[in-house]
């Protein structure tokens, strides 16, 4: 058994409104991939974020080496060999790689940066991850997989011992995330110690000598090599069986609300795209990231109007240009950021939540503030969002509250759509659980729902059809009884059978 | 509202110290005097809350006051305009260059600052072309006009105080500029698309229509107060007329509970901002006799201001965290 390299001991985090933490433990050996999973809001990042001295914990230990370490600051952890790669890159975009490799530790004669130096021991970092590149190329020019090599080749210039990779794999291309995952087997076998995040079970299956599991702030178990499996990380990490926890029920209605017809987003203009939605039907769009799903939202919503085909909605045809029309039109959109495209976060609950309908309930101009009032009041009681009350700054509530005024905001328009993008991204387990029944009330309500995520469970467990997208295109539909996840991976990494397309 | 009131405080006590300070503070003619300022910078300062609110900026307010204060006399004097036909000319262009700015600003997707800087050179430069640096006034002509701004109403049973006209110009564009802010759509818009315009727009709202109906405002009231400012003094001289206007109009809106960050504002709060300024800046002439450090005193304050702020609102968090942590 090789020696522990770092222990983290009862960790306990809160932020406003969150617990995000409630008592968290993870232990690294030497040589050691351990995957930390669980699903959204169970404090993965948190406890990331701590022990790369991003954030400090209120409460709880960190050893390292066995000595305890309190980790006040990122270049603390840097210091005692913790590196965290965060899932967003963070590199100068202009600057070339050997540049980015060195920020803030130039190799310095005379106090002037020494390139010669710097180019030669960059070019001995990018060996080591397999990185064919000159160091002096424009970190913009690269493929989004080779920064990711260009991170790891930084992490590893500062002596980590512990690389922390969240989502690594988000944006890569499988070709992309099968290189990483050989530079790992390699930094493995180095001695390097690799804490992987990560939501897709597959690769944690490939990589992982043991899995953490968190769920809600807390452990709710450990796998060891022998022990991983699918269904074993599921159960831990939803805590029950799926067919509990999701609330779907088929949802047979044969009208369609929606006609897509050669839509063509911005993004991909030479795919368009077709299909329909039914009345009351519950739709998943599913994908790698990048495949062009918030796109499609984007364009039916009208924030990225479409730059071609044909688009109805019950019959009468749409050219949205703007959200406006489009929500004139029957349809809604729950955005993918909710903090940035959700909702006004230094505004009250009761303005969020009567934002879109102000222009319907108004009186000549003016707003009709007992109208304003009994809706918000509505609202709150029938979603359940838990907050002092109406006059609570929004910013100041949990995840899965503000989520439920985002999608409070459209219910008092009676969509015919709702398009949602990641519906429970960033939530804990209750809320989501809320989410999904809220969804599933609107859907037998005759709500059509279009839903993009990243979580396979989600798209498996909530939907009656789905859409796959690969780099912007349909590559296939899949009702019900044909979901599978090696399906819906087949048809989003573009290596379907021909025989899977409808 | 707390902020409001902690502003107002911060107004009584310091005419509380003038009247003890000086005896001319309390003189009948001064106090009619600051009233008469505070009204016509007042307005300005309206003006451009509703900008700020969007979280912009204008700079351009004083030398639209220039062009507008030097305007209307040149119009009416040198080029012999009718009195309605120049009044329509400078409002229009009030209006228009409020139209360019917002337009600037969403269209082309300029910043504020830059666009209302270069405005601020632009409208100055013109107005110093056109009356070729001459100084304009209405001479003895148009006395009806001005008591627009010289004029005073008497208030039934007190001796020696007249509330100056122009305060209630001030009332009515106040009562007008709060009922838009608060209880209008269209003011909800503003305060939203300010506090995070992208939430605005995906809710449905025509941010871009709603920007510019802001720089509109703003430059409306700009050459509203250009009006007053020169029918309140009689003539202008372009090189200074209404120089440096713009910045008590936000120092004033700033005092008064606006965040230059957007989506907070307060009409009432502009009207005790400016009037805290222009007190101030009366004592500081009438106590210390030294009238070359008002802006220093001014500044000073301003700042102490803002700085309290920031504390109040850090505390209020960090008490908010822990109580949450309590729990």
């Amino acid at each position: 058994m090789p020696p522990v390299l770092l222990e983290a001991r009862s960790l306990t985090k809160s932020f406003p409104g969150v617990r995000a933490l409630k008592g968290v433990s993870l232990t690294v050996s030497r040589g050691e991939v351990v995957a930390v999973i669980g699903e959204n809001g169970a404090g993965k990042s948190t406890l990331m974020k701590i022990l790369a001295g991003v954030q400090t914990c209120d409460s709880g230990e960190i050893r390292i080496d066995g000595v305890p370490a309190p980790l006040q600051s990122v270049e603390e952890a840097l210091g005692l060999g913790i590196a965290l790669i965060h899932q967003e890159l963070n590199l100068a975009q202009n600057l070339d790689v050997a540049a980015n490799l060195f920020l803030g530790r130039e190799p310095r004669r005379w106090g002037l940066i020494d390139s010669g130096r710097l180019r030669r021991e960059a070019g001995q970092f990018l060996q080591a991850v397999g990185l064919d590149v000159s160091p002096d190329t424009r970190v913009g020019s690269l493929a989004i997989g080779q920064q990711q090599l260009v991170e790891i080749a930084k992490a590893l210039s500062t002596q980590a011992r512990v690389l922390i990779m969240d989502e690594p794999t988000s944006s890569l291309s499988a070709g992309e995330a099968e290189n990483l995952f050989r530079v790992i087997d390699d930094l493995r076998a180095r001695g390097v110690s690799i804490v992987y995040i990560s939501h897709r079970l597959g690769e944690v299956t490939r990589l992982a000598d043991r899995v953490v599991v968190l769920r809600d702030g807390e452990n709710s178990g450990e796998l060891a090599r022998h022990e991983i499996s699918h269904a074993a990380m599921v159960r831990l990490m939803v805590g029950r069986d799926l067919s509990q926890f999701y609330p779907h029920q088929p949802h047979a209605r044969t009208e369609t609300v929606l006609e897509v017809d050669g839509l063509r987003t911005p993004a991909h203009p030479t795919h368009p795209l077709t299909f329909q939605i039914r009345v009351g039907e519950m739709v998943g769009l599913a994908g790698l990231v990048g495949a062009g799903r918030t796109e499609v939202l984007l364009a039916l919503f009208g924030v990225q109007p479409a730059v071609g085909g044909t688009l109805k909605i019950g019959g009468q045809p749409l050219c949205a240009q703007t959200p406006a029309q489009a929500i004139a039109a029957g349809l809604a959109l729950v955005p993918e950021d909710r903090k940035r495209e959700g909702l006004v976060l230094g505004m009250p609950v009761r303005e969020n939540l009567s934002l879109a309908s102000l222009r319907q309930d108004q009186r000549r101009g003016f707003r009709d503030t007992a109208r304003e009032e009994t809706l918000s009041a509505e609202m709150i009681q029938s979603l359940r969002i838990k907050t002092p009350n109406d006059r609570q700054v929004v910013q100041f509530l949990s995840g899965g509250n503000q989520q439920k005024v985002v999608i409070g905001k459209w219910l008092a328009l009676k969509p015919k759509v709702l398009l949602l993008d990641e519906p429970t991204r960033g939530i804990d387990i209750g809320a989501k659980q809320e989410i999904y029944r809220l969804m599933e009330e609107l859907a037998d309500q005759g709500v059509a729902i279009v839903f993009a995520s990243s979580e396979m469970e989600e798209i498996l467990g909530m939907s009656d059809r789905v859409l796959v997208m690969h780099e912007g295109r349909i590559t296939g539909e899949l009702s019900r009884h044909q979901l599978s996840e090696e399906a819906i991976l087949h048809l989003a990494t573009g290596t379907a059978s021909p025989e899977s397309h409808p | 509202m707390k902020k409001l009131l902690g502003i107002f405080g911060l107004l009584l006590a310091v005419c509380l110290f003038a009247t003890w300070a000086s005896e001319s503070f309390r003189s009948g003619y001064n106090i009619e005097n600051l009233i008469r300022r505070t009204a016509l910078f007042g307005v300005l300062g309206i003006g451009v809350t509703f900008v700020i609110v969007t979280g912009g900026i204008d700079l351009s307010i004083g030398s639209v006051i220039c062009l507008v204060g030097c305007g209307l006399p040149w119009l009416l004097t040198v080029q012999h305009w009718s009195l309605p036909a120049s009044l329509a000319a400078v409002m229009a262009v009030s209006v228009g260059i409020g139209l360019a700015h917002g337009l600037l600003i969403t269209r082309l997707r300029l910043q504020p600052f830059i666009v209302t800087l270069c405005g601020l050179m632009l409208y100055r430069g013109v107005t110093r072309g056109f009356t070729a640096d001459q100084t304009v006034g209405f001479a003895d002509g148009y006395k009806g006009l001005r008591v627009l701004a010289t004029g005073k109403i008497p208030v039934p049973g007190i001796q020696g105080f007249e509330i100056p006209a122009p305060w209630a110009v001030l009332v009515v564009v106040a009562i007008a500029a709060a009922i838009f802010l608060n209880r209008t759509i269209y003011g909800r818009y503003l305060l939203a698309l300010g506090n995070n315009e992208n939430a605005a727009r995906y809710s449905g709202i025509n941010t871009s229509r709603m920007i510019v109906l802001a720089y509109v405002l703003c430059s409306t009231l700009a050459g509203l107060g250009g009006v007053l400012f020169v029918l309140d003094v009689n003539s202008a001289q372009p090189v200074d007329f209404g120089n440096f206007y713009e910045l008590y109009a936000i120092a004033a809106a700033v005092l008064g509970g606006c965040s230059l960050r957007g989506g907070e504002g307060s009409i009432l709060g502009v009207i005790i901002g400016t009037a805290l300024i222009l007190v101030l800046r009366n004592v500081v002439t009438l106590v210390t006799n030294h009238s070359n450090i008002e802006f220093a005193i001014i500044g000073a304050v301003i700042l102490a201001g803002v700085v309290t702020d920031e504390l109040v609102k850090r505390y209020a968090i960090r008490r908010r965290a822990a109580r949450e942590l309590a729990q």
